[in-house]
């Protein structure tokens, strides 16, 4: 197994552990906090497989959609967290509604 | 060479446009209103200029900073790109106009409400436009980001939660899109879609991608039965919001599911196909049942909506056998589902500001105080229920039409049972408008605009029944769906 | 485009236009709306005229605007639609004075003439539709335009006589869209042709046209009451009268009959429908029609429902005409679509008369009242020995012409319905004239309104007369030539023609 594809495996495996989190937890940090895990498996595939070329020389342009992608990523995180706060101004909880904790 | 450098501007200006305008209104709060009307207004010329283009020169392409294929950040143009335009800047405007009349007596929500618009208006453009597989995807986030802030302006708790769920599911779709394009770029080295349609093969990586992208944007499109975050989101939204959401941001995931459908996966899934239809005849029927028992307005309209994104679906089987008739009816539905959707929402909104709520049993005599909006709610359930002549009666007409001359019953009588289903719901809602309720309630005037405005929808959603072939003309231009042109003959 | 080729359109925007006008006037503008209503009424009943003219000397009228590659919409006056259109451009200008004077007074008059306008657009559109594609869009148009006026009075009955309405209406229109796109995918043409344009077909495909027979006559059977789907007409008796009167005369149920007329002979063709064996069928329905409906109206006390009952039973006898498949009993069939128009709105002008002039909903309340309002009753009781059958009013006409073309045709058992219709139609109509006639009046009608010295308004008085007084020129003058029975002959003629 080469470095590489041994990235982009742990990045799927971040990514299918964050998406249990998101289904399984209730609270919205949590369920946040999840995505951003995702969303760091998606950017390790990404990376990772970036050193599979044939010359050997890493490939730039995944690497610039990783950037691309965290600045997305921090964009969401920052309109998720202040609606959660919002939610829990309105609603007295940081919880959707009918989910309960489990 | 002034040429080339005019059509540059052509292809970008639907792009630059509403998003300079975004950043002015989000600088000049004071003047945001004007901004966005006069980008809105400056952004249908522009998408009106670009039609004579491609009529006379066929598709466009524009290699953004000089970067071209494989790296991409191209723009591309043909037909079905410029008729998703079109649709936006139309029905954007006539949202532009009613929102500026709604938020008068709000400012501080108009404040928040312009510069989303317009950033959601840069990335559904932007959308319909990209050629590549990546800078969709940051388009589909921001369309995404913006539609829920823009969700959640109201304030008040069901707004909120919505908007939250909302987000959930749109980041769940992005990122399961994301890790497709990842495993699709290291297979083919390539984020172009053209060049991948070129590479693309049958095999697991193909697959795995096809798969989460597909996912991704099913769920972001609502389709039956990943659908159960539209309705409380599309219906706890300010009436503009609502409109929006439901006519076009939908819309644009089902645009690349198509593209993505046509370029590269039907080749290689054929058989997925069925499975897409069948989920969409589920969507016709649960959608619409739902939306029958429902007995608040807009919860109604939002259901509606699942069962009509249905029908989108429909056309993924019926191609493989008739081809362009079946992507042309679709088209032709979700062109005039945007309008008369828009249109009802809209409507929604008057009611809902004249009575303050809108559970149908007490509309109240509506019909005589607030004519105008119950006409055009009339009038785009015509279109929706698919009754000549509208928009959607063309759309399903060709469906039906596709699914008859191939002998597949089944499809038929499900367009069949939608519209049906669907003349139950819309006259369920018009009925208690001519009946008095028994709790009254003090009426509030609603300003003119705001009626006239889902008027004018409504009459397009029905005009477009009546003005076929030029539509149908647009769709062909740069051959989008990759009508073989042996088979294309009669 | 020649001249000619507008007088169609120009028919259909006589009524839309003012209709479309008198949506956006004020409540209390009434001059200015009647003047409206009248002006659209007659330039309709003008124009219409002209093409009656027209067809008789060989013009042709017609316009077309491609609607998809291959698949026009198209407005064209042949003999067939004339024989509607002139029907429904009388009865409208007639129905329109009746509704000016019957609403007098009662709100939301704008929206009841702007709909009422649509309904009549819609109707001449269903008459002059020259394919099915066009024929459905103005079928469809009637099933919208005509809900607003049943549910007109707003009330929790009315609502729900709506929905029925309706259900039925909607379910049958998508019924025939599906017919009709299925036909359409066999033939490649939608366009009406005398003779009709299937028959060409490999006899591989005789099933599936029997199918689509089956659609196209339920859709179309809704609306023409055929039992078992006539459910909704008595319903939507709760509208206004001048309402069912135009539904039940001329709008609704005849453009269902109507468009039985048209596929049978200008889709299927007669004499294919016959190989195809559905028109025996067809004839059995409408014969169980004819009797089911005059059963059930002997035991109606409420008058409109019992006229309502009369009209799902007398609009079948335009089916059986049909059906018989002979070119007498053709020329029966189609000229009952006029005769029946205006005997069934005479008696519903003169129902309408007794509930705003006495107050009287129900038959049993009609004692004596020929001698309070004889004019009116006179009136009621032409229409009603009309639909008996009694010469020489117009309705003999029509049974006479049945009867020859079952004989014609072989079909004996058809004059046994026609015998036993006739009978049944006297039991429900005549006990309604003695009382009227012979019963002594009681002291007080339910809720009576002073008139004067006249027995009701002039408005509501003239309408069933004159109508009364067309049923029985049409049955005295029959052989004349643009009478009803010469022009139903003259289509006769051309439905059956040997090439």
């Amino acid at each position: 197994m080469t470095p590489a594809v041994f990235y982009a495996l742990t990045g799927l495996g971040l990514f299918v552990l964050g998406l249990h989190a998101l289904i399984v937890h209730a609270h919205l940090l949590r369920k946040i906090l999840a995505f951003n895990v995702m969303g760091s498996g998606v950017f390790l595939v990404l990376a990772g497989l970036a050193g599979r070329t044939p010359s050997g020389i890493p490939d730039p342009v995944p690497h610039a959609m990783v950037i691309t992608g965290i600045v997305v990523a921090v964009a969401a995180t920052a309109l998720a967290l202040s609606l959660m706060l919002r939610v829990a101004g309105a609603t007295g909880s940081a919880r959707l509604p009918d989910e309960t904790e489990r | 060479m002034d040429t080339a450098v005019l059509i540059q501007s052509g292809l970008t200006a639907p792009i630059l446009v509403p998003l300079i305008g975004a950043l002015l209104a989000f600088v000049i709060r004071r003047w945001a209103s004007p901004i966005g009307l006069l980008s809105v207004a400056a952004l249908l010329g522009a998408v009106i200029l670009q039609v004579p283009e491609l009529i006379a020169d066929g598709p466009q392409r524009l290699a953004v900073g000089g970067w071209g294929a494989p790296l991409g950040v191209d723009l591309y143009a043909d037909g079905l790109s410029i008729a998703m335009l079109l649709m936006t800047a139309v029905v954007g405007l006539g949202i532009s106009l009613y929102a500026a009349a709604c938020f008068r007596g709000t400012p501080a929500r108009g404040q928040a409400f312009w510069p989303l618009w317009l950033l959601l208006l840069t990335a559904l453009n932007a959308l319909f436009l990209s050629a590549d597989i990546f800078n969709l995807y940051v388009t589909l986030e921001i369309l995404g980001l913006s539609a829920v802030a823009l969700t959640a302006i109201v304030g008040g708790a069901d707004a909120l939660v919505g908007a939250m769920r909302y987000l959930l599911v749109s980041l769940l779709g992005s990122l399961a899109y994301l890790l497709g394009v990842a495993l699709l770029y290291h297979a083919y080295g390539t984020v172009d879609i053209a060049l991948l349609a070129e590479r693309i093969d049958a095999e697991p990586a193909a697959w795995a991608a096809m798969g989460l992208m597909s996912a991704g944007l099913m769920l972001k499109t609502a389709l039956f039965p990943l659908h159960f975050w539209l309705p409380p989101a599309h219906a706890s939204a300010a009436a503009p919001v609502s409109a929006a959401l439901s006519a076009l941001v939908v819309k644009g995931s089902f645009y690349l599911l198509v593209r993505f459908w046509v370029e590269l996966f039907g080749e290689i899934a054929g058989g997925v196909a069925t499975l897409l239809g069948l989920l969409g005849a589920a969507a016709i029927l649960w959608g619409s049942i739902q939306a029958l028992v429902q007995t608040r307005l807009k919860l109604l309209i939002a259901y509606s909506t699942v069962a009509q994104i249905g029908y989108l679906f429909l056309a993924f089987p019926l191609a493989v056998g008739s081809g362009i008739m079946a992507w042309s009816g679709v088209l032709y539905l979700a062109l005039s589902h945007a309008l008369a959707k828009a249109a009802m929402f809209l409507v929604a909104g008057n009611l809902l500001r004249f009575g303050g709520h809108d559970r149908i049993a007490d509309l109240d005599r509506v019909v005589q105080r607030l004519p105008l909006s119950m006409a055009a709610f009339a009038l785009a359930g015509v279109s929706i229920m698919g009754l000549p002549p509208s928009g959607g009666f063309v759309g399903k007409w060709l469906l039906l039409e596709s699914a008859l001359t191939q002998g597949r019953w089944g499809w038929a009588i499900v367009i069949i049972l939608g519209g049906v289903l669907a003349a139950t719901y819309v006259f369920k809602v018009v009925g208690y408008a001519f009946t008095q309720s028994e709790n009254p309630h003090q009426a509030q005037p609603v300003p003119a605009t705001m009626e006239w405005v889902a008027f004018a929808l409504a009459v397009a959603a029905v005009l477009m029944g009546l003005i076929v072939s030029q539509p149908l003309a647009l769709f062909e231009i740069g051959n989008p769906f990759r009508i073989r042109t042996e088979l294309a003959a009669p | 485009m020649t001249l000619n080729a507008w007088v169609p359109l120009l028919v259909l925007c006589s009524s839309l236009v003012p209709g479309l006008l008198i949506f956006g006037l004020d409540e209390s503008r009434v001059r200015l709306r009647t003047r409206l209503n009248l002006a659209g009424a007659l330039t309709k009943l003008a124009l219409v005229g002209v093409m009656l003219w027209g067809v008789a000397h060989g013009h042709t009228y017609e316009i077309r605007i491609t609607f998809l590659p291959g698949l026009d919409l198209a407005l064209r006056a042949g003999p067939l639609a004339l024989l509607f259109l002139v029907l429904s451009s009388l009865l409208w200008l007639v129905t329109t004075i009746y509704a000016i004077g019957y609403l007098e007074g009662s709100p939301h008059r704008s929206r009841f003439f702007g709909f009422f306008s649509l309904c009549v657009t819609a109707t001449v559109g269903v008459a002059m539709a020259a394919d099915m594609l066009t024929f459905l869009l103005f079928y469809e148009m009637l099933t919208l335009a005509t809900y607003p006026l049943v549910v007109h009075r707003g009330t929790e009955v009315a609502r729900r006589a709506g929905q029925v309405y309706l259900a039925y209406t909607i379910g049958g229109g998508a019924l025939m869209l599906l017919g009709i796109v299925w036909l359409y995918t066999l033939t490649g043409t939608l366009e009406f042709t005398p003779r009709g344009f299937v028959s060409e077909l490999d006899s591989s495909h005789h099933p599936a046209l029997i199918l689509i027979f089956v659609f196209l006559i339920t859709g179309l059977g809704v609306k023409a009451a055929l039992i078992p789907l006539h459910a909704w007409l008595p319903m939507a008796m709760v509208a206004p009268a001048p309402v069912s009167a135009l539904l039940h005369a001329v709008a609704v149920v005849k453009a269902g009959a109507f468009g039985i007329v048209r596929v049978v002979y200008e889709v299927f063709g007669v004499e294919f429908s016959a190989l195809l064996g559905v028109m025996l069928p067809l004839a059995i329905l409408a014969a169980a029609t004819i009797i089911y409906g005059s059963l059930r109206a002997i035991f109606q006390d409420d008058l409109k429902r019992r006229l309502a009952f009369s009209t799902v039973s007398q609009v079948s006898y335009i089916v059986l005409g049909v059906a018989i498949a002979s070119p007498i009993a053709t020329v029966g069939g189609l000229v009952h679509l006029v005769h029946q128009g205006l005997m069934k709105i005479t008696l519903f002008f003169c129902a309408g008369n007794l509930a705003e002039t006495l107050g009287i909903h129900k038959v049993s309340e009609m004692n004596g009242v020929g001698r309070r309002m004889p004019w009116t009753m006179a009136a009621f009781t032409v229409a009603a020995f009309g639909m008996i059958g009694a010469p020489p009013v117009a309705g003999f006409i029509t049974k006479w012409y049945l009867g020859l073309g079952a004989l014609d045709a072989g079909q004996h058992w058809v004059l046994v319905v026609l015998a036993a219709s006739s009978l049944l139609n006297a039991a429900y109509f005549l006990p309604i004239l003695h009382a009227a006639w012979f019963r002594e009046p009681p002291a007080t009608w339910p809720e009576e309104r002073d008139f004067g010295r006249r027995e009701t308004a002039r408005a509501l008085l003239w309408p069933p007369l004159i109508t009364a007084l067309a049923a029985v020129l049409a049955g005295l003058f029959a052989a004349m030539p643009f009478s009803p029975l010469e022009w139903a002959r003259f289509i006769a003629e051309q439905e059956f023609r040997r090439p």
